[in-house]
């Protein structure tokens, strides 16, 4: 088991790699980084003196070796913009990033649990049809019209919550709703689906045909078991639920780390570029790597090979 | 004869009958009988029809400005008029014209970014899931990268690079949603590979690329019509966002989401501009998902069960 939890972290370390080699690639065609360091009226000679400082004269595996040393310790240089180092200014808008994505998922875990359930527990009923039927809306409606829809009514028509920026829970409300229901309905699938799969178990059908109570039958025997991939199905969403918040931070301004990268990809500033993939990955290998490891401790049957 | 010949014949005999082309009254008896197939085709062919007519359908230029219309609301609102039946932007732009030309780009995008996708996808996971070894296991530590990196992040960050225009948001689109297919069809191809068929295929000397392209690829087909589907959904959403964020489609090319970022400015005043893209986009994704649903269950039988 230990075996297996190490093999495990050290996947991580190929996977950061090739990140690291597609960034890097990406940054190497982009061009001449040193132009829009320097003022348009720099020299010729002002211009190749920061290209040698920088390295940019090396060849290209030699600034990759370079950028992978840099990488490792997290370093991504200076942000032209900011005049700081890159990944402090991302690390700096971080927390406002996890707020927003923790209360997202709350939103989604409390929508969908008991609509998966409820809907798997009366399968084709009209409750099951209304749950399957919102789900399915949700996954076709783009995320950002959903916010800018909620706007529209709560902020511009009610004046219940604030349009934009960050501060109270009242400015949390919207942004999370919208961050949350589209991820709700891709769990709320994927819990019914689950749900149904261990109320066809034997155990169930066991259970049932012995006269236990169906309310029992449902929450002891059966969603305990559908919990295990609820796990998986929620840290699976860390994807979505990143990519969500750059365009839900957009639109309602929020000042986390989506907001900063896409300002920072209009204004090609790499640095901030950079360090953001950084982050936004790392983030994610880790929380795959956490689902890993408690499916396994959650359920005795999985073999550690 | 022995027994594994026979399971070969018996195989070999299963596969010709399946491939069959299906006659056209059996594929739409199938979908007549599931409503929200038929929905979902419905709407599929009528954007379909709208994005190949807009032209003759849009009754304005699209990209036509008048100062004297500009904001104008829908017309069953007060200030309307039937010449603008959605209303018109803060350009004075038509806001119906310019939805109908924006599904040109939304169905372009989202097919051919699709098709590039499952190309290297395919390869790919036909690749792995055949060789197995070392170039299985670099290609799917490739693939777990690219999956570390949310869609849309990888997307922005070629964007920021190459700079926003179609061709780059269809390959950009594409370079990012392969790894999907990759999964997919090594999987299948890991179960499949292990049949008699393929196994007799090797045992009589056939060569590898022979046995990928006859063999195994017509066997994973079915899976990627379906997931190709599902994908032109969320690709249409991506391509939406990303011109919604300015990095898609530039003007004067006319995208959903660029009409439903042009609106997002005059919300306090002027609720149409944002809201008719978005309604076309939810519309037409929903068609895609019900018709990519339907195909699942007709194609794969495994998944009716549920």
């Amino acid at each position: 088991m230990n075996n297996y939890f190490v093999r495990r972290i050290l996947q991580i370390i190929p996977v950061l790699l090739i990140i690291s080699f597609i960034v890097f690639s990406l940054v190497f065609v982009a061009g001449d980084p040193v132009a829009l360091m320097l003022p348009d009226d720099a020299s010729q000679e002002d211009v190749e003196l920061l290209r040698e400082s920088l390295g940019l004269n090396e060849p290209f595996l030699v600034q990759y070796g370079t950028y992978v040393a840099n990488f490792v310790q997290g370093d991504f240089g200076e942000s032209y913009r900011y005049g700081q180092d890159a990944m402090s200014v991302v690390l700096e808008r971080l927390p406002a990033t996890l707020e927003l994505a923790i209360a997202a998922l709350l939103i989604a875990l409390v929508i969908s649990i008991p609509l998966g359930i409820w809907s798997a527990t009366k399968q084709n009923s009209g409750i099951d049809l209304i749950a399957t039927g919102a789900a399915v809306l949700g996954k076709a409606m783009p995320n950002f019209w959903l916010g800018i829809m909620l706007i529209l009514l709560f902020s511009v028509s009610l004046s219940m919550f604030p349009v934009s920026g960050r501060g109270t829970l009242a400015h949390l409300v919207l942004p999370s709703i919208t961050l949350g229901t589209g991820i709700a309905a891709e769990m709320t699938r994927l819990i019914r689906s689950s749900m149904i799969e261990t109320l066809n178990q034997d155990y169930v059908r066991t259970a049932k045909s012995k006269g236990l109570k169906n309310r029992i039958v449902v929450y002891k025997h059966a969603f305990r078991n559908s919990l295990i991939p609820v796990i998986t199905i929620t840290a699976l969403q860390t994807s979505t639920l990143v990519g969500g918040t750059l365009i839900t931070e957009t639109v309602f301004s929020w000042p986390g780390m989506g907001q900063l990268l896409i300002q920072a990809v209009n204004t090609r500033d790499m640095a901030i570029v950079q360090a953001s993939v950084f982050v936004i990955a790392l983030l994610v290998i880790l929380m795959n790597l956490i689902a890993d490891l408690l499916y396994r401790l959650l359920d005795p049957r999985i073999k550690y090979n | 004869m022995s027994h594994e010949s026979q399971a070969v014949i018996n195989e070999v005999s299963e596969d010709s009958i399946r491939k069959k082309p299906s006659s056209f009254k059996r594929w739409s008896k199938l979908l007549l009988r599931s409503k929200t197939g038929t929905v979902g085709l419905v709407i599929v062919l009528f954007v379909f029809l709208v994005a190949v007519l807009a032209p003759v359908l849009a009754p304005h230029d699209p990209a036509a400005i008048n100062a004297a219309n500009m904001l104008k609301p829908p017309f069953w609102m007060e200030g309307g008029s039937t010449a603008h039946l959605l209303g018109t932007d803060n350009l004075g732009r038509d806001i119906l014209s310019r939805i109908i030309y924006g599904s040109q780009i939304s169905l372009l995008v989202g097919i051919t970014s699709v098709v590039v996708a499952g190309i290297i996808g395919v390869t790919v996971g036909l690749i792995a899931g055949y060789y197995g070894g070392f170039i299985d296991n670099a290609l799917m530590r490739l693939v777990d990268s690219f999956l570390a990196i949310p869609t849309i992040l990888f997307a922005l960050v070629i964007l920021s690079v190459f700079g926003p225009s179609v061709i780059t948001l269809i390959f950009v689109l594409g370079a990012t949603n392969w790894v999907n297919y990759a999964r997919l069809v090594r999987g299948e191809v890991l179960t499949i590979k292990e049949r008699d068929f393929v196994r007799a295929a090797h045992s009589i000397g056939v060569k590898s690329n022979k046995i990928i392209t006859r063999h195994l690829l017509p066997n994973v087909i079915s899976s990627f019509i379906v997931i190709s589907t599902l994908s032109v959904a969320t690709t249409i959403i991506l391509e939406a966002s990303l011109s919604f964020l300015g990095l898609g489609v530039q003007p004067p090319t006319v995208s959903w989401g660029s009409i439903l970022s042009d609106g997002r400015d005059y919300l306090a005043t002027s609720w149409w501009l944002a809201t008719f893209p978005g309604v076309a986009i939810t519309i037409t994704v929903l068609g895609i998902i019900f018709l990519g649903d339907w195909l699942r269950d007709v194609l794969d039988p495994r998944s009716k069960a549920k």
